[in-house]
């Protein structure tokens, strides 16, 4: 990747970071963790040019498109899609508020750029292997990019519909797992150990692409390299931080749920600012 | 007494079908005029048959396996790129396994897709309990925004099929295994949100839905024999429900028995009961299954030991009216 994209990409994380500090404040509850874990990926996805969409047109037919299987993570989404101009920044201050079209899960009638309603999980991922088909039916050679979770991966139905992918051979469908190694009550490996993650999507049929998800770098090759593959479905495996970005939140299961106090915010805001 | 505008649509056949039978050929047949459309099923294509579908249009037909979380979430995945899918599995599936799916995946977004269960209520027969649907419709209506359906016979699961094609939204229909009497011809039409009478009386009004519809039919004529004539409404749309048609009846005739091969809780009983307590308090009698499971057993046997045949309706009648 050119130096000044990386820079531009990096300077939008951090951009993202703050919003999403700033929105779960604002709305004193949410999820940073599993949000601020993303922010690279989501920089990345909306603001080096690989997705085909349009912010001014965000339901065009052959747009590509995100399914966030791991809807709690929305801020995150939220944060990119306002930076990307889908609509003004003011709404991110009503997160999660009565009325707001930014709901505490993600609301695809409700927000633009949002193209499914996600946050019981597990269901997302099945949504985009539904979508992958019907873009295929249709020839519209766009992608389906599913953003799944390490902990989401407990979930049955994440199994159902990596075997159907594979059995379609979705050749347009991307999931980006974001293996941040925590779930509420803890890490992984001791709630309920996935390992070996990477087999297990290697087994289902799967390409299997494993990277770190806060290197720009690896990002941008795995995903241009997962859109060359054919007749079978590609998983990401992108090894993150939770919390990334922000000191006291890194790593810390306990700031999966919940918002930072105003005196917190001012810290964490601090420590999205400094270089990544 | 019948009507004479209702005759005019009664079928004169003698003639059996299996909603579920018109169902998957009526489908076919739309497939054609629909490019659209696209069938999803779960390893029970040759039960409810969406074979038939699958045979003509191959690419358009979804196989998801034994899955059927998976196939309701990728339905509403596949709704979303434009495409009206018709996600079928037995209703038990459909209705508890996938329940989640169902209500976040579809109803919550209110997308486009119908899902057409097959294999509803203990008269599916000797399987047993595991898979007698009979709290299907209490689920799917309680899915905000759900559309629910329960045609009596072959004609009308044929209207009710090109009927939700059009409709934009998301649809449960309730199907059945078992060949029940075809009632109406093909001049019978179908609204969603419309109930029809059938038989025109005084004494008692019996409500019914779906599968029981024809023993209802067969109880209301023994009635008439025995001077006890009363209105028999087929109630295909359980929601939304024809509120007007089950008010003016129960009105006129003060008494209220509804028939359904489903519990008494929460299906078309409690719909019914819902419409009167606020708008015309009337005694109902609701024929069903009581708060029990089902049982295997042959079709006739499960209906009449679980007191929803003729002989049971007619005895409701005779015990309730003034």
């Amino acid at each position: 990747m050119e130096e000044d994209k990386r820079k531009e990409l990096e300077e939008m994380a951090k951009k993202i970071r703050v919003d999403i500090v700033e929105m779960l404040c604002e709305s004193g509850s949410g999820h940073p963790g599993g949000s601020l874990s993303l922010a690279d990926i989501f920089s990345y996805l909306y603001f080096s040019g690989i997705m085909n969409i349009d912010p001014k047109n965000p339901n065009k037919k052959d747009r590509d498109r995100i399914v966030l299987s791991k809807g709690h993570a929305c801020p995150v989404w939220y944060a990119a899609l306002a930076e990307k101009g889908y609509f003004d920044k003011s709404h991110l201050k009503t997160l999660r508020k009565y009325g707001s079209m930014l709901q505490g899960h993600p609301d695809m009638n409700k927000t633009p750029g949002v193209d499914m309603t996600t946050g019981s999980l597990g269901q997302g991922l099945s949504c985009a292997v539904g979508m992958a088909l019907g873009a295929k039916l249709d020839k519209l050679g766009c992608r389906i990019f599913a953003i799944v979770g390490d902990g989401e991966c407990d979930e049955g139905q994440i199994w159902e519909a990596a075997m159907s992918a594979f059995h379609y051979k979705l050749d347009n469908l991307i999931a980006i797992l974001d293996r941040n190694s925590l779930q509420i009550d803890g890490y992984t490996k001791d709630i309920m150990n996935s390992e070996p993650m990477i087999n297990k999507w290697k087994s289902f049929g799967w390409e299997v692409i494993e990277i770190n998800g806060h290197n720009l770098d690896e990002i941008e090759s795995s995903i241009e390299k997962a859109l060359n593959i054919k007749n079978k479905p590609v998983c990401i495996v992108a090894n993150t931080i939770k919390g990334k970005g922000v000191s006291f939140m890194e790593g810390e299961c306990g700031w999966h749920g919940k918002a930072p106090s105003e005196e917190e915010k001012e810290k964490a805001i601090r420590d999205c600012m400094c270089k990544a | 007494m019948i009507p004479e505008n209702i005759k005019k649509i009664l079928s004169n056949e003698d003639k059996k079908v299996a909603t579920r039978k018109a169902y998957g050929e009526r489908l076919a047949e739309l497939g054609e005029k629909n490019k659209n459309i696209v069938a999803l099923d779960c390893d029970l294509s040759k039960s409810t048959m969406t074979a038939l579908f699958a045979r003509k249009f191959p690419d358009r037909f979804f196989n998801f396996g034994i899955a059927e979380s998976n196939m309701i979430s990728a339905a509403a995945g596949l709704s979303t790129m434009g495409k009206i899918p018709f996600a079928s599995t037995f209703a038990v599936f459909a209705s508890k396994r996938a329940c989640d799916q169902v209500s976040i995946s579809v109803a919550y977004p209110h997308l486009n897709v119908k899902i057409c269960a097959t294999h509803s209520g203990v008269s599916i027969g000797e399987d047993g309990a595991t898979h007698q649907a009979i709290i299907d419709a209490a689920i799917m209506r309680a899915m905000p925004g759900m559309v629910v359906l329960s045609p009596c016979d072959g004609t009308e699961t044929k209207k009710v099929i090109d009927r939700i094609a059009e409709y934009k939204g998301p649809c449960y229909v309730r199907l059945c295994r078992v060949a029940s009497p075809v009632i109406f011809n093909e001049s019978y039409n179908f609204e969603i949100g419309k109930g029809i009478k059938i038989m025109e009386g005084g004494s008692a009004t019996i409500i019914s839905a779906g599968f029981t519809t024809h023993i209802a039919m067969q109880a209301a004529r023994k009635l008439e024999e025995d001077g006890i004539e009363v209105d028999l409404i087929n109630m295909v749309s359980i929601k939304p429900i024809d509120s007007k048609l089950i008010i003016e009846s129960a009105k006129k005739t003060g008494l209220v028995i509804t028939v359904e091969d489903h519990s008494v809780i929460g299906g078309l009983g409690g719909a019914v009961c819902e419409v009167l307590s606020c708008n015309m308090p009337t005694k109902v009698v609701r024929l069903g299954v009581q708060d029990k499971f089902g049982s295997s057993g042959s079709p006739s046997e499960l209906v009449s030991a679980y007191g929803f045949d003729a002989a049971s309706i007619i005895k409701t009648v005779k015990e309730n009216i003034c």
